[in-house]
């Protein structure tokens, strides 16, 4: 005779009770990090307002652009990456596989909870650029769309890196890189770069919410010239929460 | 395998037809070592099985690969041979069942370090299938029962270690299932700490929960277990009541000498009792029949040896002497 088994959560409820406990965890914690993450962006807004002049405006469209997503790739990717270096290296994704979740509520609660903790310091640095540049604060509401797609696609590359490294040094690592190149490839406009870079650029989903905010912060925002980079970057969210999940299913049971 | 009775089982609760709470067979598992060093057998062929309703321990010392064993039962881990099934379901092939069947806690609970107390025990629970209002209900009572209701406000990483081992016992126990599988659930804990938590698993078991715990503290097997099996570098080297296993050395007594200075070489009972005894430092642990015992108290407290005699203990057997006299070497075991 066999026991029937208990109910499991569905993955809107997994999913909710995922993301409440990591939003909580971040308010108690992890508010020296965000502080940081916001002020390295504002940081370099300062420092490039000495280089850049106020009249050319693409050029200060693309740092304050390439400056606001640096935040969501500073604790989306960086962080997250971290995070789930340390949860497969110290033994803490044992406490997710002893309960009925399915991978990918894990996966979606942590990234959504990370994509949310970028959202002031994003929006902050944002405003702030705009001041100091002189650019339209009204085309921020752009923002609504850049923010969720950014946030997703680097939560998603954050989280592969962080369950993939073999250790948790090593997704410290990767995730410390790739924030690294979000930085670099970012905050430059892309015709600037050498070749080789702007083919690397073409290769991270950050490029593409970064070109789409700073075309938005142009004298107008036309919803059309953003949708191919929006889309891209949704395509890239959506192929790289995927294999995070499978990566987590592989990470779970050894 | 000097397996003594395995299935001597005291008092199965649930009716014949109930299949095992746990069965284990031919469980095997290497750690593969890292760059080419040789894999570490963790568990060497172990088969055991767990009854509905008992409380089952797995005692032995770091190392003896009781956390491997229990990491497979919760599927987070898979055998490299054998079969494991819980409640009647092969865990081997579908370890995605393991999560509806029961509740497991680790040594460490890293995924909760930084959560409230109250938050950790309620996300558990909604993980485990409850409503939000149903987790914080139970969250509630089960704070309470534990005593550790007023600090469910701080985070775990802000409590000492025994609190914080104490919210571990509690998101382990919220959502009620019927197996509890708990990974040393009372290392660290105060005596009255660790009593609330025996008595809760008592509780649950009373309600037909059947638990299996991994403890390596002899006075907690003695105490809470129905059975236990006693495991050596990844083998089961006895399993029984812990009653039955004591009585295998009953005719013993353990006497255990702490020496001032060097013991007198010439002196015919310390060379006597040298040749068996089992030295830590000062101390000299001796296992031999109580009469014999008794001789040589008494020759080594009348005679010469007395000057360099710091301290002696004449104690019955322990299932730590159990463990020795089966060919246990390690050390380490708790006596407290």
């Amino acid at each position: 005779m066999t026991t029937p088994l208990a109910l499991a959560p569905g993955l809107p409820g997994a999913f909710a009770a995922v993301y409440a406990g990591q939003v909580s965890r971040a308010k108690a914690s992890r508010g020296p990090l965000l502080f940081v993450a916001t002020l390295q962006s504002v940081g370099i807004l300062l420092l490039l307002r000495g280089v850049v002049d106020t009249g050319d405006g693409v050029t200060g469209q693309q740092v304050v652009a390439g400056s606001t997503v640096l935040v969501v790739a500073f604790v989306a990717l960086n962080l997250l990456a971290q995070r789930f270096g340390a949860l497969r290296g110290d033994g803490g994704l044992d406490h997710y596989a002893a309960l009925p979740v399915p991978a990918s509520a894990v996966v979606l609660g942590t990234a959504a909870s990370y994509a949310t903790f970028t959202v002031p310091g994003a929006v902050l640095t944002a405003v702030v650029g705009c001041l100091l540049y002189g650019l339209p604060l009204a085309h921020l509401w752009v923002l609504l769309l850049v923010l969720p797609l950014a946030g997703a696609s680097l939560a998603g590359i954050g989280a592969l890196l962080g369950l993939l490294a073999p250790r948790p040094e090593l997704a410290t690592v990767a995730g410390q890189l790739g924030m690294s190149a979000v930085l670099f490839l970012g905050v430059v406009p892309a015709e600037r770069l050498p070749l080789v870079l702007q083919a690397v650029r073409a290769l991270l989903p950050s490029s593409y919410a970064a070109d789409a905010l700073a075309r938005a912060l142009g004298p107008r925002v036309e919803i059309t010239s953003l949708a191919p980079d929006l889309a891209i970057c949704a395509v890239a969210a959506v192929l790289s929460l995927a294999l995070a999940s499978t990566a987590y299913r592989r990470a779970v049971r050894r | 395998m000097t397996a003594v009775g395995p299935e001597a089982a005291p008092r199965p609760l649930a009716g014949p037809t109930a299949s095992p709470a746990v069965e284990i067979e031919g469980v095997t598992r290497s750690h593969r070592g890292r760059r080419g060093a040789e894999p570490v057998l963790a568990n060497d062929g172990i088969s055991l099985t767990v009854h509905p309703g008992e409380v089952f321990g797995l005692l032995g010392p770091n190392g003896a690969g009781k956390t491997t064993l229990v990491r497979q039962i919760v599927g987070a881990l898979h055998p490299d041979a054998g079969r494991i099934r819980v409640l009647g379901h092969d865990i081997t092939a579908d370890p995605r069942r393991a999560p509806r069947l029961l509740a497991y806690l680790g040594q460490d609970e890293p995924a909760l370090r930084e959560l409230p107390v109250g938050l950790a025990v309620e996300t558990t629970g909604r993980l485990r299938g409850l409503s939000r209002a149903e987790a914080r209900s139970r969250r509630d009572v089960l704070l309470d029962e534990l005593g550790i209701g007023e600090v469910h406000r701080r985070p775990l990483l802000a409590l000492s270690g025994g609190q914080r081992r104490l919210a571990h016992v509690a998101a382990a126990l919220i959502g009620e299932r019927p197996l509890l599988v708990l990974d040393e659930p009372t290392t660290g804990l105060d005596p009255v700490a660790r009593r609330a938590v025996w008595a809760a698993l008592d509780r649950r078991r009373a309600a037909g929960a059947t638990v299996v715990l991994v403890t390596h503290n002899v006075l907690e097997a003695e105490t809470v277990l129905d059975r236990v099996a006693v495991l050596d570098r990844g083998r089961v080297i006895a399993c029984d009541t812990p009653g039955r296993l004591k009585a295998m050395v009953s005719d013993e007594v353990r006497l255990d000498l702490v020496w001032r200075g060097a013991p007198a070489a010439d002196d015919p009972t310390v060379a006597l009792l040298a040749q068996s005894a089992v030295v830590s430092g000062r101390r000299w642990s001796i296992r031999l029949p109580r009469e014999q015992a008794r001789e040589a108290l008494g020759r080594l407290t009348a005679g010469p040896a007395l000057e360099s005699l710091d301290d002696f203990t004449l104690a019955t057997p322990s299932l730590e002497d159990v463990y020795l006299a089966l060919g246990g070497r390690d050390r380490d075991l708790e006596r407290g």
